[in-house]
C-alpha cells in the first residue's frame, strides 16, 4: 500500500524528518542521517566565518541532490529576522520549502506565536512553502493553516528537552481539525515518543537532539525510523478500543469441566 | 575600501560582489549575500558594485534542527 507523505508540492516516503544540529562531527551527521532513512533534513543559516572558514561544510556530507534541505530560522526572535534568513536560504540553494520558527525566549525556546504569524504571512505572500513550528495550540494551528502554511508543526515539549509529548490530547485535536500535514517537532526523546506521535495521527515527526545526543547515534536513528513506521502503521490500522474491564482472548465455552 | 562584512569592519579590494566572493575564496561554496538588507541574486553579483560602508551579510548552511 502506498502511503505518501505530501507536504505542499513535495512528496516523501519517509515520515521522519531529521535535524543536522548538535552532532560531534560531519561524518556522524552523514551516517546517522543515512541510518534514519529520512529524506528531509533541516539546516541552519549562519554567517560565514570569514577569518576561519574551515575546509569542510555540512553540505559536503549532506548532499542537497539526495536530500530535501529544509532551511530553518532557528535563533530568530522576530518576524523580520526570520523572513531575511529564509530569503537568504532560498537564494543560496533555491530551497522554497522552509521551516519557520520564531522563538520567544532563550530559556524555554517556546515559539513567539505573534511574530510567527507575522512571518508566515509575509513568507506565504512571497511563495515560500512554509512548514511552521508552533505551540500545541489548536486555535493557532488552524490560524497558521488559514494563512497558507503547508504544514503545521506543534511542539511535543521544549526543543532539546527530550521529555516526549506533554499534551497528546492536543496533538490529536490539532490533527483532527487540520487539512495540512501535522508534524510533531521538538520534545521527542526516544523511540516510543516518536511512535506515540504517529499513533496519535501526526503525519510525521521532526527529530534532532534525540538522535544526535544518543550514545550510539546511528542505532538511535534506526530506532526512530522503525518507531515512526510502527506508529504510522498502528494509526492506519486503527487501534482497538480501550475498555474499563478485561475481555478474554480465549473462547469462553467448550471448557473440559463443563 | 571599507565595508561592514558580517558585522565586522573589513578592508576589501573587490569592486563588486563577484570579486568579493573570489577575494574570500568562496566560489565553490553554497552561499547567499545580503547587501544593505536586500538579498542579491547570484545573477546580479557582477553588476552589484560595492560602495564604501556597505553592510554585507554572507551566509551559508550549517547544522541545525
Amino acid at each position: 500500500m502506498s502511503d505518501v507523505f505530501k507536504v505542499g508540492t513535495h512528496e516523501f516516503t519517509s515520515r521522519l524528518i531529521v535535524g543536522s544540529g548538535k552532532y560531534k562531527d560531519f561524518e556522524t551527521t552523514k551516517l546517522a542521517t543515512e541510518a534514519s532513512e529520512a529524506e528531509m533534513i533541516t539546516v541552519a543559516v549562519r554567517r560565514v566565518n570569514i577569518t576561519d572558514m574551515g575546509k569542510e561544510n555540512l553540505l559536503d556530507y549532506i548532499d542537497p541532490k539526495k536530500y530535501t534541505i529544509l532551511p530553518n530560522t532557528a535563533g530568530c526572535f522576530n518576524a523580520e529576522d526570520a523572513v531575511r534568513t529564509l530569503r537568504l536560504a532560498r537564494e543560496a540553494g533555491g530551497w522554497n520549502l522552509v521551516k519557520l520558527e520564531v522563538l520567544g525566549d532563550t530559556e524555554t525556546l517556546y515559539p513567539n506565536v505573534v511574530e510567527t504569524i507575522k512571518a508566515a504571512e509575509t513568507l506565504v505572500a512571497e511563495d515560500f512553502e512554509v512548514m511552521v513550528y508552533t505551540n500545541d495550540d489548536p486555535i493557532v494551528a488552524r490560524r497558521l493553516e488559514e494563512i497558507g502554511c503547508v504544514a503545521v508543526m506543534p511542539l511535543g515539549n521544549p526543543i532539546g528537552s527530550g521529555r516526549g509529548l506533554a499534551n497528546p490530547f492536543n496533538i490529536r485535536v490539532i490533527k483532527q481539525r487540520a487539512n495540512v500535514p501535522i508534524v510533531v517537532d521538538a520534545g521527542i526523546g526516544t523511540a516510543s515518543d516518536a511512535a506515540k506521535a504517529l499513533e496519535l495521527g501526526a503525519d510525521a515527526a521532526l527529530i534532532n537532539t534525540a538522535i544526535a545526543e544518543a550514545k550510539d547515534e546511528c542505532m538511535m536513528a534506526r530506532a526512530m525510523c522503525d518507531a515512526v513506521r510502527a506508529g504510522r502503521g498502528a494509526f492506519l490500522a486503527g487501534r482497538m478500543p480501550k475498555r474499563a474491564f478485561a475481555s478474554a482472548s480465549s473462547p469462553t465455552e467448550g471448557y473440559i469441566w463443563d | 575600501m571599507q565595508i561592514q562584512l558580517n558585522g565586522e569592519d573589513t578592508q576589501v579590494s573587490a569592486g563588486n560582489l563577484t570579486e568579493l566572493v573570489v577575494e574570500l575564496g568562496l566560489e565553490q561554496r553554497m552561499i547567499a549575500i545580503e547587501r544593505n538588507m536586500e538579498v542579491v541574486p547570484k545573477s546580479e553579483y557582477a553588476t552589484t558594485k560595492l560602495e564604501e560602508n556597505d553592510r554585507i551579510e554572507l551566509v551559508h548552511m550549517i547544522g541545525g534542527g
